[in-house]
C-alpha cells in the first residue's frame, strides 16, 4: 500500500470537501436553470422509490415488531403494557422510521448511483456528454437528487405505517392487547414536532445520500476496481454522514421545537 | 457508400462565419505531477483542413483534443477554438461552443442505456428538436455510415467497427463546424479501418468539415493522404497523376511532448528528420 505524507492527505481531503459541496451546491442550483430533465427525475423518482418499496416495508414491519417486543417486557414491569402504541408510534416517526429507511436506500441507491456513475467515467461517457454540450451535473446529478429527497419523504411515510402495522401485529397476537387502544395511543400521543421532525429528516438524508452517491461516482479513477471501490465508498460514506446528520438535526430541532 | 448527408437547416449551428484559424494552440504545456505529457505546443488548423496527429503511444495526442474540447485545462499557454480562447472559459459557458464541434473518442463512448438511435439523435433531443426531424435525421446519419438496420439496437449488440460507425453518426449529426477523431480505427480489422477512414475522407471531401485526427496508423494517414472521395460514384478513389484533386490534410508528429513536425505531406516526405524517417519508413 502507498504511504501518504499527512500534509498530501490534509490537502487530499480539503480538495475533496471542496468538490463534494460545490456538486451538492451544484445539484440545488440547476433547478433554477433549464435544461430541466423532468423524465429523468421520473425515472430516477421510479428506480429508486419504487424500486427500494420492498425493502422498505420489510424493514419498518419488522422494527415496529421487534420494538413492541422488546418494550414489552420493560414496560410490563411497570405496569404500563398499554404505553406499547405511544413507544412504537413515537420512535417509528421521530427516528428509527427516517433513520432505518435512510440506511436501506442508501445501501441500495448510494451504492446504485457510485457504479452506475462511475462506470460511465471509465468508458468515457461522461466526457462523452460534456462533449455533446451537455453539463452532467443536470443530467445526470439533479434528477438523483430530486428524486431521492422526494422518494425517501414517502418511503419514511410508508415505513412509518407499516412499522406501526408490526407494532400492532405483535401487540395483539402475542402481548394481547386491544387494537383500539393500540392504535388510540399510538395516534394521540404524536404532536406536530414529532411529525415535523420526522418528515424533514428523510428529505435532507435523501439529499445526502444522493450527492454522496453521485460525488463518489464521478470522481472515480482506475478502471473496474475503481467502480467497486467507489461503490463502497459512497455506502459507507452516506451512511455515517446521515447517522451524524441525524444526531445534529435532532439536536437542532429538539433545541429549536421543543423549547 | 451510401447517399451523403444532405445539409439540414436545423443542424447547422455556427451562426458566425467560421474563422480561417479553426484551432490554435500557442505554447501550450501540460503536466501530471512531475509527468511533463506536452511542453510548449503550437499549431494551427486551418477551415477546411484535416489534421493527421501522428506519435508513439503516451505523446499526448488525446490530451490534444480534450484540451481543445476543453475537458481539460492546461498549466500554460491558450487554446483559441473557433474564435473562443477555450484555457479562459468557464466550463458552463464551454457547453455552447462544444456543441459546435464532434467528438468521435477511441472506445467510441456511446451511452449504453441507449438505443442506438438515442445515441445519435442525443444533440437533437437536448435543442429540443421535433420528434419527426429526429427520427429522419437519424437514419440520415445512419445512412451515411450505413448501419440504418442497428437504429434500434443497443450499443453492447455492435461489433467494435460498429459502434465507431454509429459514433461517427452522432459526431456528424448536428453538422458541427470542427471534428475531432481520436484513433478511430484503433483495434479493428484493416476492412473496417478502411470503412471509417473512407466516412472521415467523405466527411473531409463532400463536407469540408475541419478535423483533427489523432492515429497510430501510418496506412491510415496515407490513404487519406493519396485519395478523393468521388461524390458521383459515392466511393473513395486513389488521387492519379495529374489529377487536379488535392486532399486538404496536413500531419503533425509529436515526440516526448513536443511537436517535431507540422506541414503537408509532401514536406514530411521530403523531411530529413532522423526520427521521422524513420517513424514513417
Amino acid at each position: 500500500m502507498e504511504l501518504i505524507s499527512p500534509i498530501d492527505y490534509t490537502k487530499q481531503s480539503v480538495l475533496a470537501i471542496q468538490d463534494y459541496s460545490v456538486l451538492a451546491w451544484r445539484s440545488i442550483v440547476n433547478l433554477f436553470s433549464h435544461p430541466r430533465y423532468l423524465a429523468d427525475t421520473l425515472m430516477q423518482a421510479d428506480l429508486i422509490g419504487v424500486g427500494s418499496l420492498p425493502i422498505v416495508v420489510l424493514t419498518g414491519f419488522f422494527t415496529g415488531a421487534v420494538l413492541a417486543l422488546q418494550t414489552s417486557a420493560t414496560l410490563q414491569q411497570f405496569g404500563s403494557l398499554s404505553l406499547t402504541g405511544q413507544l412504537v408510534s413515537l420512535s417509528m416517526v421521530r427516528e428509527l422510521g427516517p433513520v432505518l429507511t435512510g440506511l436501506m436506500v442508501s445501501g441500495r441507491n448510494a451504492s446504485g448511483m457510485a457504479s452506475e456513475l462511475g462506470s460511465m467515467v471509465v468508458t468515457e461517457q461522461i466526457d462523452a456528454m460534456r462533449a455533446l454540450g451537455t453539463d452532467p451535473s443536470k443530467k445526470l446529478v439533479t434528477p438523483r437528487v430530486v428524486a431521492t429527497a422526494t422518494m425517501l419523504f414517502f418511503l419514511t411515510i410508508i415505513s412509518d405505517l407499516v412499522g406501526l402495522a408490526g407494532g400492532w401485529a405483535v401487540s395483539r397476537f402475542i402481548l394481547g392487547l386491544d387494537s383500539a387502544q393500540y392504535w388510540t395511543t399510538a395516534w394521540e400521543k404524536l404532536r406536530f414536532v414529532d411529525v415535523f421532525m420526522g418528515l424533514l429528516k428523510p428529505t435532507m438524508f435523501g439529499f445526502i445520500i444522493s450527492t454522496v452517491g453521485c460525488y463518489f461516482g464521478l470522481t472515480t479513477k482506475g478502471g473496474t476496481q475503481g467502480v467497486g471501490r467507489s461503490t463502497t465508498q459512497a455506502v459507507v460514506a452516506s451512511s455515517v454522514l446521515l447517522l451524524v446528520a441525524d444526531f445534529f438535526v435532532t439536536k437542532l430541532l429538539m433545541a429549536l421545537l421543543e423549547n | 457508400m451510401s447517399t451523403p448527408l444532405a445539409p439540414s437547416p436545423a443542424g447547422a449551428l455556427a451562426v458566425e462565419p467560421v474563422p480561417q484559424k479553426v484551432i490554435v494552440f500557442d505554447n501550450v504545456s501540460l503536466a501530471f505531477e512531475e509527468n511533463r505529457v506536452l511542453e510548449d505546443v503550437s499549431f494551427h488548423l486551418e477551415h477546411g483542413e484535416t489534421k493527421i496527429m501522428l506519435g508513439v503511444a503516451g505523446t499526448g495526442k488525446t490530451l490534444l483534443l480534450k484540451l481543445a474540447l476543453g475537458l481539460l485545462k492546461p498549466d500554460r499557454g491558450h487554446i483559441h477554438v473557433l474564435g473562443n480562447d477555450v484555457t479562459a472559459m468557464r466550463e458552463q459557458e464551454l457547453f455552447a461552443l462544444r456543441r459546435q464541434i464532434g467528438m468521435v473518442f477511441q472506445e467510441s463512448a456511446l451511452f449504453d442505456s441507449m438505443t442506438v438511435k438515442e445515441n445519435v439523435a442525443y444533440r437533437l433531443i437536448e435543442e429540443g428538436t421535433p420528434e419527426a426531424d429526429v427520427e429522419a435525421r437519424v437514419r440520415e446519419a445512419l445512412r451515411f455510415v450505413e448501419l440504418e438496420r442497428t437504429i434500434d439496437m443497443f450499443p453492447s449488440e455492435l461489433s467494435g467497427g460498429m459502434r465507431r460507425r454509429v459514433a461517427i453518426a452522432r459526431a456528424i449529426i448536428t453538422r458541427p463546424d470542427v471534428l475531432l477523431y481520436d484513433s478511430p480505427t484503433a483495434g479493428l480489422d484493416p476492412i473496417t479501418s478502411t470503412t471509417i477512414i473512407e466516412l472521415v475522407v467523405k466527411q473531409r471531401d463532400v463536407y469540408h468539415t475541419s478535423a483533427l485526427l489523432v492515429t497510430h496508423r501510418l496506412q491510415d494517414a496515407f490513404i487519406m493522404a493519396s485519395h478523393y472521395f468521388d461524390k458521383q460514384a459515392n466511393r473513395m478513389r486513389p488521387i492519379e497523376k495529374g489529377q487536379q484533386v488535392e486532399a486538404n490534410i496536413s500531419f503533425l508528429i509529436l515526440k516526448e511532448a513536443r511537436v517535431i513536425f507540422d506541414g503537408t505531406a509532401a514536406e514530411l516526405a521530403r523531411s530529413r528528420d532522423e526520427y521521422i524517417r524513420e517513424y514513417i519508413s
